[in-house]
């Protein structure tokens, strides 16, 4: 290469062009040499050694079958089985070796009963595979089935009985809303697993934790290479590659409390969540009405979803993640500490309730209290108790939306709890931007004022409910809600705990204010006038609680409730219930949402102390969970579930519960 | 404003403009990819879902060709420094959040998932072509070694993911304009004796799979159920196949599951098996005429960076075809590279033909007759 001259600005001359024009055709002439050499590769390998390669072809007999991994086993915190794989028998046909498919399962249907399901099932999965693999017909053989078929099994070629692993969820509509289920793998998914080692699964999570952690779950295919005769029948296996379980999960869930929960909601429908406040771990997390996920494993025939879908119950909606509701009086409390906090209030400051509150300087409609003529006098506390609306009508104003939405911000409501869950609502935290942005509308007073108790453009789900209320019982530290406690590399392997974010930075300056609400929460359960008194009656620790009661529809007529039949106001009324236990030194907080019934203190915070109940009936719950193939600790939940929980005396480790109303410094030195 | 709309006008009218297409390329690229689809066709065993989302591919990869086509190669060499960038950011962020679980390269879009590793066999020539067309040349040691080091970063990150496959395809990208710009032939000599003296150091850093890829490549038949497996049975599906080959999809291995990955990277052997040495040769004039029109185009180009990237590309995607031939008749090891608009899925097809669509710009906007 010529280096006499070098051009001081790029292409301005003729010398560089002609260089990349002379290794422009140099390689092109290299590249036509190295094609020409792979022309001759081919020819080596398909003309001079054509024959060797057509013995090889016809002589090929190895097969490399594909080991699907056994899913890993989903249990609670005490070892309890929530998801488990039951050795089970299909029917499998190997489509090229049917000549007439039609007649074929024709005359098999009158040995081993097809259903219209199983055979709209079998034809769309024949539509996805390939001709040489066998497409699963009938699941779930029964031993009968499987001994007739064998009798008979000479007259059909390509067909098989195949074990398998069917997934089972013994609890089934108990934990649903949980563990979730797994199904057939669609289209889409299929499309995503294409050249991954799980292209050939066949089943994936489809919601809930089945979902959330399938990476976990669904382990690592093997592989088999399988000598096979001319029918391509598998005659010995030369290697084996076996596949990898997947992990088993433990949940922070604890049975005895899920079952509580979910028998407290007796069918209607709402949600039950409960949590340990101190670490954000989910004791329960129950939506009713439910379904029985095992429907779905293998593919769910269409009747069976028909139904489901039509329900006008929805059973298929998670309510604890995807329901979303007016909160009501229950952002009470929240409201409370906010006036606290912000210097606008203390305790002893009181209001005057005369059953109707105006804003300053505006007449015409009020906006009203639950009882006729209000009830007077009442301080913080008291407000609390009875759920005083003219006290919050007032606190609101006096805050203003910014304030009051940037506080409640700090609770997380307005977006997901990021718990460890597939899919979860963000519902709506009331705030000016909010509403300019969605409803393209302006933001007026009387927004605010019906904020204050929880009315209006509030949407909450009952997880961020939950969320909010534990991080008010962890006297402000905010822990991200999860479910997942441990994993497990397959049975006997250590239990490794996993995890969870670290929690956020507390969102309560002043002990003093946390303590003023909870004293106004505890009197809603003890106090003479609580909305939820008599709550607490033989329960060994004081409980902390506000009831609320959301109205659906706006209010058109100027009747006011009391005394109406509760049948009536169920129609038009959600009842929730949130509270923490024991008040001081809070180690559970519950929270439960009925979509139809009257009252929140007399319908749902019964639920909240079924699930307290089992709490407290048990010594401690296990920090470390107890291995899943060892018996637990405690009497095992007696299957079917709906049978009552073995009576446990209520002793406990716990501090004796002092007078909450005085509490004692050692509240304080927790931790 | 104002300008702002006048300037978006400008940009609308010039992609509705009269194409100015290079039409035997063009042609050649759609018989490629209709043969490409019919190939598909045999070796997924008639799956209307599998075909139909490849030639889906194909309508967005044209519709980029056709795009990219209508911006001036200038815009492209002032956007270059950007975009390469980015996509060695890209890379970095899929090193730091790929999920460490096994190779993860993969960015979820939400809509659709890259490899952003694949954007670099675009933008890494671009980058070099944009560094050498402003400085004197041939490049001089100085400009040698930024060039290297442009190359290198991103080809490490890729290298750690680990992907040594498109390590290796992006670094010859990027060393193919550097060859091209006239770097002396002693120059390269010394290069690559380095590089060889380096050989020992690499191996070392390999990972086992690939350090067993290397290895069964020499001695296929010493593990004939292990990785040799996927080479033993290429070669007997090219071989069976004979002059004629067995036809549409009568291919035994093809169909019968003895051939791995027999649409994605194996899909040359299909051919090979199922329309014989006819249809390779076929298959292989095609490209070898798509290859030499790209790289007349690059000849004509009106300046260096035009050059340079032009016949970067040809050269690259010369380089595919090699790869996944050698490989499929086992001259090269078994590594990840698909046959240029054959093989199904992946980025791949989008990618190649928007960088056809550069050649296409570079041609619609070469020097004027001599």
């Amino acid at each position: 290469m010529s280096r006499r001259h070098r051009h001081p600005l790029p292409d301005s001359g003729g010398d560089a062009q002609r260089r990349f024009t002379r290794r422009a055709w140099a390689s092109l002439a290299l590249i036509a040499l190295a094609v020409a050499g792979l022309g001759v590769r081919f020819f080596w390998l398909q003309v001079v050694r054509h024959a060797e390669f057509v013995t090889r072809a016809n002589d090929n007999s190895i097969h490399v079958r594909f080991l699907a991994p056994p899913r890993g086993m989903i249990f609670d915190r005490n070892g309890t089985v929530l998801a488990e794989n039951v050795p089970a028998y299909r029917l499998e046909v190997i489509p090229d070796q049917v000549h007439d498919m039609h007649a074929m399962l024709q005359r098999l249907a009158r040995v081993v009963p097809l259903s219209a399901d199983d055979l709209r099932r079998f034809h769309e999965l024949l539509k996805q595979s390939h001709r040489f693999q066998p497409v699963p017909l009938r699941n779930r053989l029964g031993e009968n089935e499987i001994a007739r078929f064998a009798v008979e099994r000479w007259r059909f070629p390509g067909v098989e009985v195949a074990p398998y692993l069917r997934r089972e969820y013994p609890f089934g509509m108990l934990t649903a809303a949980v563990v979730g289920y797994v199904g057939s793998v669609d289209a889409r998914e299929a499309e995503k697993l294409q050249g991954t080692p799980w292209a050939d699964i066949s089943q994936i999570g489809k919601t809930g934790i089945e979902r959330q952690y399938e990476r976990l779950l669904r382990g690592t295919p093997g592989y088999e290479l399988v000598e096979v005769n001319a029918d391509q029948r598998p005659v010995r296996v030369l290697e084996r590659v076996p596949p990898r379980p997947g992990e088993n999960l433990y949940l922070t869930l604890d049975m005895h409390i899920q079952k509580a929960a979910y028998a407290g909601l007796r069918g209607r429908a709402g949600a039950a969540v409960a949590v340990d406040p101190r670490n954000g771990q989910v004791l329960a997390l129950a939506s009713s009405p439910s379904y029985d996920p095992n429907l779905f494993v293998g593919g769910i025939s269409e009747s069976n979803y028909r139904m489901l879908l039509d329900d006008p119950h929805h059973p298929l909606l998670n309510r604890v993640t995807d329901g979303t509701y007016l909160p009501g009086s229950t952002v009470k409390p929240f409201l409370a500490l906010a006036g606290l906090e912000l210097g606008l209030r203390t305790p002893q400051y009181t209001v005057d309730s005369v059953g109707e509150w105006h804003i300053p300087g505006v007449a015409g409609r009020g906006y009203r209290d639950d009882v006729r003529g209000g009830v007077g006098v009442v301080d913080l506390a008291r407000a609390i108790e009875m759920s005083v609306n003219t006290y919050f009508y007032k606190l609101a104003y006096d805050m203003g939306i910014q304030r009051l939405s940037a506080f409640m911000a700090r609770f997380g409501f307005g977006r997901p709890t990021g718990i460890d869950l597939p899919h979860e609502a963000a519902g709506v935290l009331p705030s000016v931007a909010w509403k300019r942005k969605v409803l393209k509308r302006p933001w007026y007073l009387g927004d605010t004022v019906i904020s204050g108790i929880g009315q209006g453009y509030w949407q909450v789900t009952p997880l961020q409910l939950a969320n909010a209320l534990s991080t008010l019982a962890d006297f402000g530290r905010p822990q991200r809600l999860h479910l997942l406690l441990a994993t497990q590399a397959g049975a006997g392997a250590p239990i490794v705990p996993a995890s969870p974010p670290p929690p956020g930075a507390p969102v309560i300056a002043h002990r003093a204010d946390w303590q003023a609400v909870m004293r106004g929460m505890v009197r809603v359960v003890e106090g003479t006038r609580g909305t939820a008194r008599g709550l607490d009656v033989g329960f060994p620790y004081p409980i902390a609680g506000k009831t609320g009661t959301a109205e659906i529809y706006s209010r058109t007529s100027k009747q006011w409730d009391n005394g109406l039949p509760t049948q009536e106001l169920a129609l038009r009324h959600r009842a929730l219930f949130i509270g923490f236990t024991p008040a001081s030194d809070p180690r559970i907080a519950g929270v439960a949402v009925l979509e139809r019934a009257a009252w929140g203190g007399r319908d749902a915070a019964p639920i909240v102390r079924d699930m307290f109940d089992a709490w407290a009936r048990q010594r401690r719950l296990p920090d470390v969970p107890l291995p899943g193939d060892v018996l637990p600790a405690y009497a095992p939940l007696s299957l079917p579930p709906g049978q009552a929980l073995p009576p446990v005396p209520a002793a406990s480790s716990l501090a004796p519960a002092g007078s909450v109303l005085a509490p004692s410094p050692a509240a304080g030195g927790r931790r | 404003m104002n300008r702002l709309a006048l300037r978006a006008e400008m940009v609308l009218r010039r992609l509705l403009r009269r194409p100015r297409l290079d039409l035997p390329l063009l042609a050649a690229l759609l018989l490629l990819a209709a043969m490409g689809l019919f190939f598909l066709a045999s070796a997924a065993d008639l799956s209307w879902r599998t075909i139909g989302a490849q030639a889906a591919r194909f309508l967005l990869g044209f519709a980029m060709l056709y795009l990219v086509s209508r911006l001036p190669p200038a815009q492209l060499k002032r956007w270059t420094p950007a975009l390469y960038a980015a996509s060695v950011l890209l890379v970095a962020l899929v090193l730091v959040l790929g999920e460490g679980r096994g190779a993860d390269r993969w960015l979820d879009l939400g809509v659709l998932r890259f490899q952003p590793s694949e954007l670099l066999k675009l933008t890494m020539p671009m980058m070099v072509a944009w560094y050498l067309a402003q400085r004197p040349l041939p490049p001089s040691w100085r400009d040698t070694g930024v060039v290297l080091l442009l190359i290198a970063v991103p080809a490490a990150l890729i290298a750690k993911q680990p992907d040594l496959g498109t390590a290796l395809l992006v670094m010859m990208a990027g060393g193919f304009a550097l060859f091209l710009s006239g770097l002396s032939l002693r120059r390269i000599g010394l290069m690559l004796a380095v590089m060889l003296a380096l050989l020992p150091v690499a191996w070392h850093h390999l990972h086992d799979y690939q350090r067993e890829r290397v290895l069964t490549l020499l001695n296929p038949e010493s593990d004939p159920l292990g990785t040799g497996w996927h080479i033993i049975q290429s070669e007997i599906a090219v071989g069976s196949g004979g002059v004629l080959g067995k036809g549409f999809m009568q291919g035994t291995q093809a169909q019968l599951q003895f051939l791995p990955e027999h649409t994605t990277d194996f899909i040359f052997a299909v051919v090979g098996e199922e329309f014989g040495l006819l249809g390779v040769l076929v298959l292989l004039a095609l490209y070898l005429y798509i290859i030499g029109r790209s790289m007349w185009i690059a000849v004509n180009a009106r300046d260096t960076y035009g050059r340079l990237l032009g016949g970067a590309l040809a050269l690259s995607f010369f380089l595919y075809v090699m790869v996944n031939g050698g490989m499929i008749t086992g001259l090269l090891p078994v590594v990840g590279v698909p046959l240029p608009l054959v093989s199904y899925g992946g980025t791949s097809a989008v990618s190649l033909l928007t960088g056809f669509g550069v050649l296409m710009s570079i041609h619609a906007h070469r020097k004027l007759m001599k």
